[in-house]
């Protein structure tokens, strides 16, 4: 039985692991190799890599990161951030990153998607959606949740779908960093008419959280930060809390 | 021991030599046909597409050599596919080394790509030395082999079908043992002690 994965996400700027609360301030979590390395050994299924630096050498730094990381651990991982153009995917590929993830890009010029499918396959191209429920309508945001546009997330979804995406990483910026439970009436509906796998992200506080949003939210993949990062929550424990709430779990 | 990964510009090959690497093996990135020749050991790597991909074997003569090479060789993920008869995925003739067919998952309960890790069983060979029934290994995949003969591995997706095949001197896989934690560097390290 196909299991449902934890995804601990690292937010990079500079070489360094940060982690956003609300997207705005900052804090160091610590060297984004070594804790890529703790969680491959302590149960992760994936992790995803953020790149949030807007230097002028940021390409650079984040291709050699990348192939530090790949070096290093055995599971796959996603690496993501001011990806827009082909170009920008294949060097990453080539530095060993498994999947990349789309996110104002794909927005901007929608064909980047197609183009990414068809040149390196479906499964390395994860579009991420931020989005956020303002008078009961869900909006897809740009830049980090700060710019609003008038795509509806569901429409998007089924877009990027359509278009050739492998996964969605939905991000609900109502809840991220609140630590109060994902987004699941919303993840619920995005499971039902989509057909390809999507990731829960923002909110994660509990373990009951993670149960929640692979019962209720129907969630392939559960994404956190800050609660694995700050180890409020250890891989193994929740791995067992979901087990014995008959949840499938890698274990 | 020479250990080739074919290089014929589809897919992950890094992360292939990254996961020798870490198990202290140098594996080489090579198209030549000599060097494949003179190599004791081959992994046939594969991501995207299988019409595309294919046509990138058939343009260097790969084609040709693979099913005629004579050493232990190990088709991974798309690697294992064009090892088939042939593959719904752009109406593809493959290399027909396993006398099978690769169709598309349509049961309409599940998503596709099937991605993350699921658990494999009927475990047969030494391929699998010390990988117990029910170990998990990550897999990418919207194509797949159904239970077949020559299987060596099944898993689950709304039917059982075959993750592991072998037919004499080549082994597939479908699942990415560079990308499945402890017990792919396993399966990974069985393939490089296999006795031809």
């Amino acid at each position: 039985m196909l299991t449902k994965r934890i995804i601990p996400c690292l937010d990079i700027k500079n070489g360094r692991t940060v982690k956003g609360v609300n997207f705005v301030d900052l804090k160091d979590a610590g060297d984004p190799v070594e804790l890529a390395i703790h969680y491959a050994e302590n149960l992760a299924d994936e992790l995803v890599f953020l790149d949030i630096s807007a230097t002028e050498e940021r390409r650079k730094t984040l291709a050699k990161l990348v192939e530090d990381i790949a070096q290093h651990i055995n599971i796959p991982f996603t690496v993501g951030g001011g990806i827009a153009s082909v170009k920008d995917v294949e060097l990453l590929l080539k530095h060993g990153a498994d999947k990349v993830s789309i996110n104002s890009a794909a927005v901007k010029k929608p064909s980047l998607i197609t183009e990414i499918a068809s040149q390196f396959g479906s499964q390395c191209c994860v579009v991420a959606i931020d989005a956020k429920q303002i008078d009961n309508e869900w909006k897809v945001h740009l830049v980090g949740g700060k710019q609003a546009t008038s795509l509806n997330l569901f429409e998007w979804a089924k877009q990027v779908e359509s278009l050739g995406a492998g996964e969605i990483l939905f991000t609900s910026m109502n809840h991220d960093g609140t630590k109060n439970g994902f987004a699941n009436e919303a993840l619920a509906k995005l499971s039902s008419i989509v057909n390809i796998p999507v990731i829960a992200s923002g909110g994660a506080g509990t373990k009951q959280h993670f149960k929640d949003t692979f019962i209720l939210g129907q969630a392939d993949a559960a994404l956190a930060a800050s609660v694995f990062h700050f180890k409020e929550i250890q891989i193994k424990d929740l791995k067992t809390y979901l087990l014995n709430s008959k949840i499938p779990v890698r274990l | 021991m020479k250990l080739s990964i074919i290089d014929y510009g589809a897919g992950n090959i890094k992360s292939i030599q990254f996961a020798f690497q870490r198990l202290g093996i140098k594996a080489q990135l090579t198209n030549s046909p000599e060097e494949l020749i003179n190599s004791d050991k081959i992994i046939f790597p594969g991501v995207g597409e299988a019409s595309s991909a294919m046509q990138k074997l058939q343009s260097t003569g790969l084609d040709q050599l693979i099913p005629n090479l004579k050493q232990p060789v190990l088709g991974i993920c798309l690697g294992m596919q064009l090892m088939c008869h042939k593959t719904t995925e752009g109406n593809t003739n493959a290399l027909g080394i396993f006398d099978v067919d690769v169709i598309k998952f349509s049961n309409s309960d599940l998503k596709v790509p099937q991605v993350g890790w699921n658990a494999i069983h009927s475990l047969k060979g030494d391929l699998f030395n010390g990988i117990s029934e029910g170990e998990f290994m990550y897999l990418v995949h919207s194509y797949y082999v159904p239970k077949y003969v020559e299987a060596i591995a099944l898993s689950n997706y709304g039917n059982d079908y075959t993750v592991a095949l072998q037919h004499q001197n080549f082994y597939g896989v479908q699942f990415h043992p560079e990308k499945s934690g402890r017990a792919g560097e396993q399966l990974l390290e069985n393939f490089i002690k296999l006795k031809v």
